[in-house]
């Protein structure tokens, strides 16, 4: 696999798959569809009393952009870029940490009651 | 050789593995998520994922510096930005958790999903304003797609207009949910023509932004496609009434799933992809699974059918309605041996869920069965009434399913609706030709009494008129549900 595409592509200013092997939006399409069927798949059946901490939690994890925030805040891509990408941690930061926190504060006031009948 | 997006692919094994655990987590911990006794098992775990994933690329960021070139002052500057930014946004997210009302939850989870979806946004954009400005940048003559690949081009581009939507979208939601905001009109915004307008000129952007526009001309494209995509979102969410805003909640958190995703894609990186679309295809399943509970369809919801008007909807008079008082209610409750309390959004308004709790404990207490019929759209947002209960300490066995307690309403000599409406409208099967006509409904009126705590007679959501109040068997109890509920319990100790 072509572990240097990126940088290749920055140094010959075009993405070239010459070297024979397969592009990453290839192999990212697959991992999306792939990623895709496993969130159908897993949220299939819920009670209805899980649907507010179930999306709250949902809500948290796409907060996974925060990675991709942290890749962007160099200071020589310039000040605005740089300002743009600690903005990215930020907001993202609000929406991971606040996210988890308060599905916990909810599903533990669950977990405090004996676990009995369904729903 | 500076550029803000590196390949993930780029690192080593043990890397790699690291990003291939965190996303295992996530598949697992929000597999449990989905099942009570394992939920919090399950949060917990997709939060260590997490906290994996940001670790990680802190480390590779900072510390080896593999994706930077050799440049060690940017690698050292680029540190407290990243630990500034995480600390920031960790601690308003502590606060905003930790002060919540369990009542705010819904447009609290609104904002924070406004939150995921403009970091997805401000991400794209850095990623455009380095390509402008950094060491290597576009060439005057140069598109995006020539310079970068048209898969990067495409994947900025949708990244910016799905972030930009669930931006304002969410906090348009969060207006309407805090009940900040209820106009559903604001001149010609919202209205289908100028949304069709906006999106074909949003996609047109990203087109030309990706994949014609040369040089400087591609950034400005971009910007120009941040600005309309924002209205876009304000457009597509304005015309919700916001009964339906948990349906737009978590279809936007849908969006913001994909948004991650398409970071992902902009940054090469496969956890983005992974748990972006993770939450994409689960925040579809949940919007589906509420669209369900409230009986409409995902367009009826998007393209208003009704509630589409500023308010005030259909005269709603009624004859002959029977009002009561705590004093009334009293002895007909001592006298009762089954009990069954439908609460709903009034309820959660008017935060009367500890007082609720007080009464059912107190008919308990002289021997009286007390079950919770819960509607699956009570509350603020669809499963809100089972979380604000169990705020209460109301014990779970004690709440039933729409299904499993509309049998019981026979045997029950009371029934005490708390702020609910349009969840026990007999309507849905008296009516074909009314709006909420098949709708699942709790069958309140086989019991024999029927109490209606309910500030006045106006129309729920739905804006339509409930015979029920009409009934022979129906007793309003007109007030606020707290006053109400504290009124009742003063009166029952009384007897």
């Amino acid at each position: 696999m072509n572990m240097n595409l990126w940088i290749a592509a920055l140094e010959t200013s075009e993405a070239s798959a010459s070297s024979g092997t397969l592009p990453f939006y290839l192999i990212g399409l697959w991992i999306l569809i792939l990623a895709s069927f496993t969130g159908l798949e897993i949220i299939s059946k819920v009670p209805p009393t899980l649907h507010t901490p179930l999306m709250s939690g949902a809500n948290a994890i796409s907060g996974i952009t925060v990675v991709g925030a942290l890749y962007c805040v160099f200071s020589d891509v310039g000040t605005m870029a740089q300002v743009l990408g600690f903005l990215a941690i930020v907001l993202a930061t609000v929406n991971v940490v606040g996210g988890f926190m308060v599905t916990d504060r909810m599903l533990a006031m669950f977990g405090s009651k004996k676990k009995g009948g369904k729903s | 050789m500076i550029t803000p997006t590196i390949a993930a692919m780029d690192t080593t094994l043990i890397e790699q593995l690291v990003y291939m655990a965190s996303a295992f987590f996530f598949v697992t911990g929000l597999k449990k998520l989905t099942k009570v006794k394992t939920a919090r098992a399950g949060n917990r775990m997709a939060s260590i994922a997490m906290l994996v994933a940001v670790l990680m690329t802190v480390y590779l960021v900072a510390f080896k510096g593999q994706f930077h070139g050799d440049s060690v002052e940017a690698i050292k500057a680029s540190i407290p930005w990243m630990v500034g930014g995480l600390v920031v946004g960790g601690l308003i997210g502590i606060f905003l958790a930790k002060k919540v009302e369990m009542t705010e939850m819904p447009e609290l989870v609104a904002f924070f999903n406004g939150m995921g979806g403009a970091s997805s946004l401000f991400v794209a954009l850095a990623t455009v304003v380095a390509f402008g400005s950094g060491a290597v940048s576009i060439g005057s003559e140069q598109t995006l797609s020539a310079f970068k690949g048209g898969d990067i081009s495409l994947s900025i581009g949708l990244s910016i207009l799905i972030g930009s939507v669930t931006l304002t979208g969410s906090l348009v939601a969060y207006a309407k949910l805090s009940g900040k905001m209820w106009k559903n009109r604001f001149g010609p915004v919202g209205t289908p023509g100028l949304n069709i307008l906006l999106a074909v000129a949003a996609i047109g952007l990203v087109v030309f932004g990706g994949f014609l526009a040369t040089g400087a001309m591609s950034t400005t494209a971009f910007l120009i496609l941040t600005a309309v995509a924002l209205f876009l979102g304000v457009g597509l969410v304005v015309p919700i009434g916001g009964a339906d805003m948990p349906v737009v909640i978590s279809l936007l958190n849908s969006y913001s799933g994909i948004a991650a995703a398409m970071t992902g894609f902009i940054l090469q990186n496969n956890l983005l992809i992974v748990a972006g679309m993770l939450v994409g295809a689960a925040g579809l399943i949940l919007t589906q699974i509420m669209c369900k509970a409230m009986n409409r369809s995902l367009s009826n919801v998007l393209f208003a059918k009704f509630g589409e008007d500023d308010g005030e909807k259909g005269d709603t008079e009624y004859k002959g309605v029977t009002s009561t008082s705590a004093e009334e209610l009293a002895p007909l409750l001592e006298a009762a041996s089954k009990v069954i309390i439908v609460p709903g959004y009034g309820l959660a308004v008017a935060q009367a869920q500890h007082k609720c709790r007080e009464l059912g404990d107190l008919l308990e207490a002289t021997g009286i069965d007390v079950s919770y019929g819960i509607h699956p759209v009570a509350g603020r947002m669809p499963g809100h009434m089972n979380v604000l209960l169990a705020e209460a300490d109301v014990a779970y066995e004690k709440l039933f399913d729409l299904d499993q307690i509309n049998g019981e309403f026979k045997n029950a000599e009371i029934v005490i609706v708390i702020g609910a409406n349009d969840v026990c409208n007999p309507e849905a099967y008296d009516n074909p030709a009314s709006p909420i006509a098949g709708m699942p409904v709790l069958d309140v009126w086989d019991a024999q009494t029927v109490i209606v705590i309910k500030r006045s007679l106006s129309a729920g959501y739905a804006g339509i008129k409930n015979p029920l109040f009409e009934r022979d068997n129906c007793l309003m109890f007109f007030g606020d549900a707290k006053q109400a509920l504290e009124d009742m319990v003063t009166e029952f100790k009384d007897l």
